[in-house]
């Protein structure tokens, strides 16, 4: 049978230190930066609206932000979710670049194809804009 | 000819059975658009797609090439935007190109609107870039108002009151919907109460027509019109039903009346046939995911098919329309028409619906119909040997005069049966990858010499060593598989040598599944 969870992970090398890129994904509200389709969001103490480019609306519930660790959680709230928690972790590999990591998990677990695929593409944006700057 | 490039009119539906057309025995819907073109042209019997899902059967239409090369593996797996594509070749060559209708190279559910399908439903019908994968204009339908595409802009401003009227495709759980309609219940089966001229067949010829129309009388031009049905849900207008009655409706060869003897056919083919009938596997997103195929009755069966065929007439009459324009601008004698589908549907073979991963003729034999340019004075032909989808890209191009590019791994379609055997026609290649949740499944089919051979590669519930084999002369249906038949043994083995001999390239690293569908 089909689950009505789903769980999707992304990861990618990219080639800059942990802090760096640290400092886009752990600041909520530079999402729009690194994630496509995202058209604007804003930060409200733990609370973040993210608007995508086909005009939705996201409300979630930050739930992580932990430096040290360098993990950002978050979950979405939107009634179209009846679950839902996405993790990005930086991980620092020791050599002047990092593994980083995006998981989602969701119920229905079609969000979490859709979100996972998303958030890969976020991973590739992430690594272009940092790696390199300008383009 | 006279003095001008050929035209191409390329006409596909969606989810298309061969046995659904007049010119190919099918008794059910009246098809004299399509049957008077194949009888004109070229009419192939045996034409297979390299895959039996849209997305990754489209994108070898516009590609030329095989799923494992050009890399859309399933549905939800984006054609990548520098994917090479017949239509760019036309377009560089000079020729107006259009596509009209269902695209779906790219996902549907896209809520971020990252792909430009989705996006342009929004932006207009030109490209930002001026082209699309080599489309000037593009205007794009699906099975109903969903999604941005420009058909549901296109209804909720000018009949918003019809919104509402068309199956719901999902359920809460965002699953292709089991829910039943019509008279006898059966899975994506709605009463649909909208204008018949509303509906998206129409509106696909409509917005065809209305391009062609726009075109200067010396342009030479592609127009790929891609309808939508016969692809559930099968909800075509209210009004139109009364063609066919489904209480009237045979019981269709493929379908076995009498469940033990379905169960015994299906308990002879790999495993996750019967698993997905018990209600047990669901492998993909191709089918209701709560939906058990056990379940399904004989009325059922009578009513798909009579609204299915039903779609066809549809689409046969929209295409009359079209060509009726085609030969009002003078474009008539210079204009080649194709008609085909992306895939088939099993529409109650086996006792089943929809589609997945069964590489039998119910989702592999497709109509096929080129009717040449009149100018041409082509005889008109049957071909009898296979032939594939991969095959359109390069017609396309020596129908435009033009040299098929090295990328493209099909050839030219033969022009008749002697043409065939002449260039040695000889196999078709169709694949299966899905991969949802950690349930995969991976198929790799050959038809050759009158036999389908399909080898299934390690996955969730096969281990790699099943398989089956059908003597498509002697059991057209496919209800004996002869895979561990001793004595076809050394057939087997050399089916199988031709299927590794004749594996295309396979593109690394592997695309991302980015959505469900």
């Amino acid at each position: 049978m089909t689950a009505a969870r789903g769980s999707v992970r992304s990861e990618l090398r990219i080639g800059r230190p942990a802090d760096d890129l640290w400092a886009i994904v752990g600041d909520p509200g530079r999402l729009a930066e690194w994630f496509p389709g995202v058209a604007s969001c804003t930060v409200d103490g733990d609370e973040r609206v993210v608007t995508t480019d086909a005009g939705l609306s996201m409300p979630e519930q930050l739930l992580t932000v932990d430096r040290l660790q360098r993990r950002f959680q978050y979950r979405i709230t939107a009634p179209l979710f009846r679950e839902h928690l996405s993790t990005v972790d930086v991980h620092d590999l020791g050599d002047g670049t990092s593994l980083v990591v995006y998981s989602v998990d969701a119920e229905p677990s079609v969000m979490a194809l859709v979100l996972g695929g998303a958030a890969a593409a976020a991973l590739e944006r992430l690594r272009a804009m940092t790696e390199e700057p300008g383009r | 000819m006279t003095g001008r490039r050929r035209n191409i009119l390329f006409v596909t539906t969606d989810q298309q059975r061969y046995d659904t057309l007049g010119c190919n025995g099918g008794a059910l819907a009246r098809t004299p658009v399509v049957d008077a073109l194949a009888a004109a042209g070229v009419r192939y019997e045996r034409a297979h797609p390299q895959s039996v899902v849209c997305m990754p059967s489209r994108s070898t239409i516009l590609t030329g090439q095989h799923p494992s090369t050009h890399g859309v593996w399933m549905n939800g797996v984006a054609l990548p935007e520098d994917a090479p594509s017949v239509a760019g070749v036309l377009h560089d060559a000079g020729y107006r190109t259009a596509l009209v209708g269902k695209a779906h190279f790219e996902p549907y559910f896209d809520p971020f609107l990252r792909f430009p399908e989705n996006a342009l439903g929004q932006a207009g019908t030109t490209a930002p870039a001026g082209t699309h994968r080599g489309f000037e204009h593009l205007e794009f339908a699906t099975h109903g108002p969903a999604g941005t595409l420009h058909y549901t802009r296109w209804l909720a401003a000018a009949h918003p009151e019809a919104m509402g009227a068309y199956y719901r495709v999902l359920d809460d759980a965002l699953q292709v919907s089991a829910a039943g309609g019509g008279d006898t219940g059966a899975p994506q089966v709605g009463v649909n109460p909208i204008d018949r001229g509303w509906y998206h067949t129409d509106w696909v010829a409509d917005r065809t027509i209305a391009w062609l129309d726009g075109l200067d009388a010396g342009d030479d031009w592609f127009c790929w019109m891609s309808f939508p049905d016969p692809h559930h849900p099968w909800d075509p207008p209210q009004s139109e039903m009364h063609r066919v009655d489904w209480r009237e409706v045979p019981l269709p060869a493929g379908y076995p009346a009498d469940a033990a003897d379905r169960e015994r056919i299906l308990d002879a083919k790999p495993r996750h046939w019967r698993l997905w009938y018990d209600g047990a596997l669901v492998s993909n997103y191709e089918a209701p995911a709560r939906w058990v195929p056990a379940t399904l009755t004989a009325d059922q069966v009578r009513e798909v098919n009579a609204r299915n065929a039903v779609e066809c007439e549809l689409v046969d009459e929209a295409l009359g329309r079209v060509l009726a324009r085609i030969e009002e601008r003078g474009w008539g004698p210079d204009t080649d028409v194709v008609f085909s589908t992306d895939h088939g549907e099993l529409q109650g073979d086996f006792g089943l619906l929809f589609k997945g991963p069964y590489h039998v003729d119910a989702l592999m034999r497709l109509p096929l119909v080129w009717r040449p340019a009149p100018s041409a004075g082509a005889a008109p032909a049957v071909v009898r040997r296979p032939v594939g989808l991969v095959d359109l890209a390069p017609t396309f191009c020596t129908i435009a005069g033009i040299d098929p590019p090295g990328w493209m791994q099909g050839r030219p379609l033969p022009a008749d049966e002697d043409d065939a055997v002449a260039r040695r026609f000889e196999q078709v290649l169709t694949e299966w990858d899905s991969a949802l949740f950690g349930t995969d499944v991976h198929l790799r089919t050959i038809t050759r010499g009158g036999w389908v051979c399909t080898a299934y590669r390690p996955g969730a519930v096969h281990d790699g060593t099943e398989g089956e084999l059908y003597d498509l002369g002697e059991d057209p249906l496919q209800q004996a598989n002869l895979w561990d038949d001793p004595a076809r043994r050394g057939l087997r083995d050399d089916l199988l040598a031709a299927l590794r001999d004749a594996a295309p390239p396979t593109r690394a690293p592997r695309l991302p599944l980015e959505a469900p569908v």
